[in-house]
């Protein structure tokens, strides 16, 4: 009897070989997109964690004439203020990049937990948490996440409430598509057979296998989440000033149209983190031949 | 197929119900009282303002009272009254949905032709320059926040280069074409305006070329994937075999069937092209749905906060509804069951 159950020890099935860490990050890094879209992304995260460090002004320092158009001392010119456009908007990175950041892990999180739930309980369960994610699918997000924005009030923080309510049905369905294929295959059966806790199931033996998945459709998501945080902001339901988050900046744009130097720092860095993470999320893809797209 | 759009109509009104809840729930969490927001902090010890207030505008009586109230209102096509502009939200959606309407239609016009050309360029020239750059031409559009790329829009070609005209839906000066659709450019034409409809498209043109930008990305990718899958079909060999030039085997071939999913990509553009559409508007002043929906935002004006995301449902279920019934009778591979 124990012999049979040693045999079959599940528990320990370790699902089909797959390369040491290292040796995957090694062999993605051959990759270009996944090089040059990591590179740019890990630039701006150095940024934004070095910068009180390095910097040469404050965010909120006036540091010469209100609305000069860039020159030798101030590249990007300076705002109605009087401060420095590229200082804000490096220093904006460590507004934006992290709410971005929040939202992603926070919908990865939600998401995935009531998708994998629905999936592998199927049911009443799964008919409640689906139906829900249908309704919440069924609005257009940028309305939802802007009275949500708006009825909680300006700030940054709860412009990541706004955008997670608007955003975890995207990762529930993902999950719960994952876990229903996942959950028929041989090494699930097996465990099952053997009489091991469905709870442990589900954590050891498919959620593992679901995750590849999840990180590259988050990787993708996390340039969208950036510019929707910055939408918010640039529509007054986000960062408030002096913040130099990068949509409120851009507002700050409009307000002096002809100063077109003012808007051109935190456009062009949003650019910049998008594409890096498209890139990257692309070359993920490529990289472990995942189909799945949410 | 008959049952699968059955079912789908039938289950359409429970996600309206589900929609309308929690839009009223949302509502409802906002944490300043929306009676001191009407009558202004200073009437708020006045007692008899205040309930006065609290009866014209519904907010009497406890939640699920306020919130049976507001369904039984719904039904009849009675959205609540804005407390911004003191009109009924219904109307001023009305009002304002064409204006969205001809942006978003031009949007699509652009975003779908340039992206499936883009789709159809990158797929021919698979793994080659062009293809590159369709691909590159594609994603920019999609990573720019569409409110920037606004703004850069009108700087240049419109403040320096004088290309197009400033923001808004109509030239400075101008009365807008006799009512008949609300879209201006056909009203015009109806009207037998030409020169009118002429200077109405002209305003479009900017706003909804940047628009229509940001769903290239989307279509083109699609596209593209889409003709891939029949460039390395059997039946694209055989007709090449044969010795069909190659614009005949696109035309006769592939195109047709790598096109029938743009229905439904279409479809799928229509979240990114709402969100998209109310920053447009933002940017160029443009009179519409997004427009009101920042305003009433703003305003903390709940009526219309939930009167937009209402309607914004509605149009999002009917179109995903239309979108996968078309493409159930265009495809004769796809039986719903």
């Amino acid at each position: 009897m124990s012999t049979i159950q040693n045999a079959l020890d599940v528990e320990h099935f370790v699902p089909p070989a797959e390369p040491g860490t290292w040796a995957a990050i090694r062999g993605a890094l051959h990759s270009w997109p996944i090089t040059v879209g990591g590179g740019v992304l890990v630039l701006w995260v150095v940024v934004a964690v070095t910068i009180p460090l390095w910097s040469w002004a404050g965010p909120r320092e006036t540091v010469g004439e209100r609305l000069t158009s860039p020159n030798g001392s101030q590249l990007l010119g300076t705002d109605a203020l009087g401060r420095d456009v590229l200082i804000r908007t490096l220093y904006g990175a460590r507004d934006s990049m992290p709410a971005a950041a929040a939202v992603i892990v926070l919908t990865v999180i939600i998401g995935s937990a009531l998708g994998a739930l629905a999936g592998y309980s199927g049911g009443v369960v799964e008919s409640v948490i689906m139906r829900f994610t249908d309704v919440v699918l069924g609005f257009p997000p940028i309305f939802l996440a802007m009275a949500v924005a708006a009825a909680l009030g300006p700030g940054l923080r709860n412009t990541v409430i706004a955008l997670v309510l608007v955003w975890w049905p995207i990762y529930a369905r993902l999950l719960r598509g994952q876990v229903m294929t996942i959950k028929n295959r041989e090494h699930v059966e097996a465990a099952v057979a053997v009489g091991v806790p469905r709870r442990r199931i589900l954590r050891r033996h498919v959620l593992p296998l679901a995750i590849t998945p999840v990180m590259i459709n988050a990787t993708m998501d996390f340039g969208q989440v950036l510019i929707f945080t910055a939408s918010l902001s640039f529509l007054g339901l986000g960062a408030t000033p002096p913040s130099p988050e990068w949509g409120l900046t851009i507002d700050d744009g409009t307000r002096n149209f002809y100063q077109w130097w003012i808007s051109l720092g935190p456009g062009l860095a949003i650019l910049s983190v998008v594409l890096a993470a498209n890139f990257l999320g692309d070359g993920l893809r490529d990289h472990f031949d995942v189909k799945a797209r949410g | 197929m008959t049952n699968y759009v059955l079912r789908r109509l039938a289950i359409t009104p429970l996600l309206l119900l589900g929609i309308v809840t929690i839009a009223f729930v949302v509502s409802r969490i906002i944490p300043a009282d929306p009676v001191a927001s009407i009558v202004g902090e200073r009437n708020m010890n006045n007692e008899a303002v205040v309930s006065a207030a609290k009866k014209r505008w519904g907010l009497e009586g406890g939640l699920i009272e306020q919130y049976f109230t507001y369904v039984k209102n719904l039904v009849s096509g009675d959205l609540g009254t804005s407390f911004r502009t003191k009109q009924s939200v219904t109307s001023d959606l009305w009002e304002r949905l064409p204006a969205t309407a001809e942006l978003a239609f031009g949007a699509l016009i652009v975003g779908g032709i340039g992206g499936i050309a883009l789709g159809i360029t990158a797929a021919r020239h698979q793994n080659k320059a062009l293809d590159h750059l369709a691909r590159l031409v594609g994603l920019v559009g999609s990573s720019l926040p569409v409110f920037w790329l606004g703004l850069i829009a009108l700087y240049t070609l419109y403040v320096r280069i004088g290309w197009f005209p400033g923001p808004g839906r109509l030239p400075a000066r101008v009365d807008p074409p006799p009512d008949v659709t609300g879209l201006y450019t056909v009203d015009s034409l109806l009207a037998g305006d030409f020169g009118l409809a002429w200077r109405c498209l002209r305003q479009l043109m900017l706003p909804a070329f940047v628009l229509g930008w940001s769903l290239m990305g989307i279509v083109s990718r699609l596209v593209r994937a889409a003709m891939l899958d029949e460039l390395h079909a059997d039946y694209v060999r055989t007709a090449r075999a044969k010795g069909l030039g190659e614009g005949d085997v696109m035309r006769h071939h592939v195109l047709r069937n790598a096109l029938t999913p743009v229905i439904t990509i279409m479809g799928l553009t229509l979240g990114v092209l709402l969100t998209s559409a109310v920053l447009t508007e933002t940017v160029f002043s443009w009179n519409g749905i997004g427009t009101y929906a920042v305003e009433a935002t703003k305003r903390l004006d709940y009526p219309a906060i939930n009167g937009v995301c209402i309607t914004g449902g509605v149009i999002f279920l009917l179109s995903s509804l239309v979108a996968d019934v078309l493409y159930a009778a265009v495809d004769p591979k796809i039986r719903y069951s």
